[in-house]
């Protein structure tokens, strides 16, 4: 698939439903500059979803999708959980993978569209909660970075099982008491983090949602690094504001104190030296580009 | 040769894949009506005999020919269109022709505007809503087909008829394989000849 596909045959064009018409009119595939700043001017990929009212990884989800860099020729690949119920209502090509199994789906795919559209940029993403990227599916998880996979992996950190009632699971914070955890964690949050930077990833992040701008940024630095160089890892907080006990209008809140230096989402990243480089040669031609497109306004406007 | 036969149902809540009762797929030249191996012409003419009969005659476009992705499948809509164009001349006052189309095989439950769209996850949902009782396939992937028509097949009394550009649809109560333009504006030219030669059931319909 790529942009020029994405149109409607004129002669059943009046029978499509609306948001089918307003994607082909005025989303944002194709877009070099795409980003966060679009929502509210252009069609969005995700049409309504089926997550509680204020979730967090709504938010996300919609910065994620605005932020893509290629989403015509993006494959997300999904796993068991909340994720998978937003995933029927996004407008890119994704995969519901069996719990767990989302990066071992992801490599093989990747490798796939690289031999199936030898000439043509496609890109995967893995999108799963920590239940199938910590837990579940560790194995997978950490043998796709170990083989250097060229996919972005992000995973949504609510710290819990949140779509069966509130497990724990390993990135639950040490301590914390869940519905269906009375007793508390026992262990430390597992650090992830770390791991993926100690197993290979060129591009790591550890952060909240609560700034679009800075989800756009890391979006579009680890999906053009895993596409050139090698895997790369997002960590996204996502609370569940049910699971801790919060109101619809408290994630945003959540994220922020949550974020603050000295706690366990302050905002990390790690970029390995290739990733540093291609970072920077992508921030001289993104110049390059502003700079001629500024002066090519300078000139209409003087005509 | 099966002595199952494929007909409207409701059949029940989980029919049985017409393939596993022992209904086969017709060969090139040839359709299948209600699971017996038939010729082709035969297929055209109950297909239009159904469609003149019906009280709300629909046609499901699929994403196939609903997305222009290649030149074929913009031609295939066209003579879709015809096709429609074509019922709504044929058909007698009372009866009510529509064209509906399945944009994609999104779950999207329960999103679904079953007056504007089909979803063949529960394609059910736009045939009660609608009063459909007959049906034809055309453009659909052959297993969200399948999906569709056995579901149709399960908890409706809709006629299907399943126009396939490979090797048809056993689960339909009518297919015809190898769709093309030509065999779109075959069946829409059948439409037209058979035109006032049939009883609409509006008499009879609850």
């Amino acid at each position: 698939m790529s942009k020029e596909r994405i149109q409607i045959s004129e002669a059943l064009y009046d029978i499509m439903p609306s948001d089918y018409q307003d994607l082909v009119k005025s989303a944002t595939y194709g877009k070099e500059d795409r980003g966060w700043k679009d929502i509210g001017t252009s069609k969005e990929l995700i049409e309504q979803h089926s997550l509680c009212a204020g979730c967090p990884e709504s938010m996300a989800f919609r910065y994620i999708l605005a932020s893509l860099p290629n989403p015509e020729d993006t494959v997300m690949v999904g796993s068991t959980g909340c994720t998978s119920l937003v995933f029927p209502m996004v407008a890119v090509h994704n995969i519901h993978s069996l719990f767990g199994n989302q990066n071992a789906i992801a490599s093989g795919l990747k490798r796939a569209l690289s031999v199936r559209f030898p000439d043509r940029v496609k890109d995967v993403v893995v999108l799963a909660g920590d239940g199938a990227t910590v837990d579940i599916g560790l194995d997978m998880t950490l043998q796709a970075w170990f083989r250097q996979e060229k996919f972005t992996t992000i995973c949504f950190d609510n710290e819990l099982y949140a779509n069966t009632g509130g497990q724990e699971s390993g990135l639950m914070q040490k301590g914390f008491v869940a519905k269906m955890a009375p007793v508390g964690k026992l262990f430390d949050k597992v650090r992830l983090p770390e791991i993926a930077r100690e197993s290979g990833c060129h591009y790591v992040v550890n952060c909240t949602v609560s700034k679009p701008s800075l989800v756009e940024k890391v979006i579009r630095n680890a999906v053009h690094i895993a596409r050139e160089i090698g895997p790369t890892y997002l960590q996204l907080y996502t609370p569940c504001i049910l699971e801790i006990g919060k109101n619809s209008m408290e994630g945003l809140q959540e994220m922020r104190d949550s974020e603050k230096p000295s706690e366990r989402f302050a905002y990390k990243e790690y970029v390995s030296e290739p990733a540093k480089q291609l970072l920077t040669e992508l921030a001289a031609k993104d110049k390059e580009r502003k700079a001629a497109a500024k002066q090519l306004a300078a000139q209409a406007q003087a005509n | 040769m099966s002595d199952y036969r494929v007909l409207p149902g409701p059949e029940h809540f989980l029919p049985p894949a017409a393939a596993s009762m022992g209904i086969r797929l017709p060969n090139p030249g040839e359709a299948h009506i209600n699971g017996v191996i038939t010729s082709e012409e035969a297929a055209y003419e109950e297909a239009a005999r159904q469609f003149l009969m019906a009280k709300v005659p629909t046609i499901f476009p699929g994403p196939l020919v609903l997305w222009a992705w290649n030149e074929k499948a913009a031609k295939k809509a066209t003579a879709i269109r015809h096709l429609f164009n074509t019922l709504k001349e044929c058909v007698q006052p009372g009866q009510k022709p529509m064209l509906i189309p399945m944009p994609d095989y999104r779950p999207k439950y329960p999103k679904i505007n079953p007056e504007v769209e089909i979803n063949p996850n529960h394609p059910n949902l736009t045939i009660w809503h609608n009063k459909i009782d007959c049906c034809i396939f055309v453009g659909v992937h052959c297993h969200q087909a399948n999906l569709s028509l056995k579901i149709i097949r399960g908890g409706t009394s809709c006629y299907t008829i399943a126009m396939c550009a490979q090797a048809g649809h056993e689960d339909a109560m009518l297919s015809i394989r190898d769709t093309s333009v030509e065999k779109i504006m075959r069946l829409a030219d059948t439409i037209k000849r058979l035109k006032g030669t049939v009883q609409p059931r509006l008499a009879s319909a609850n």
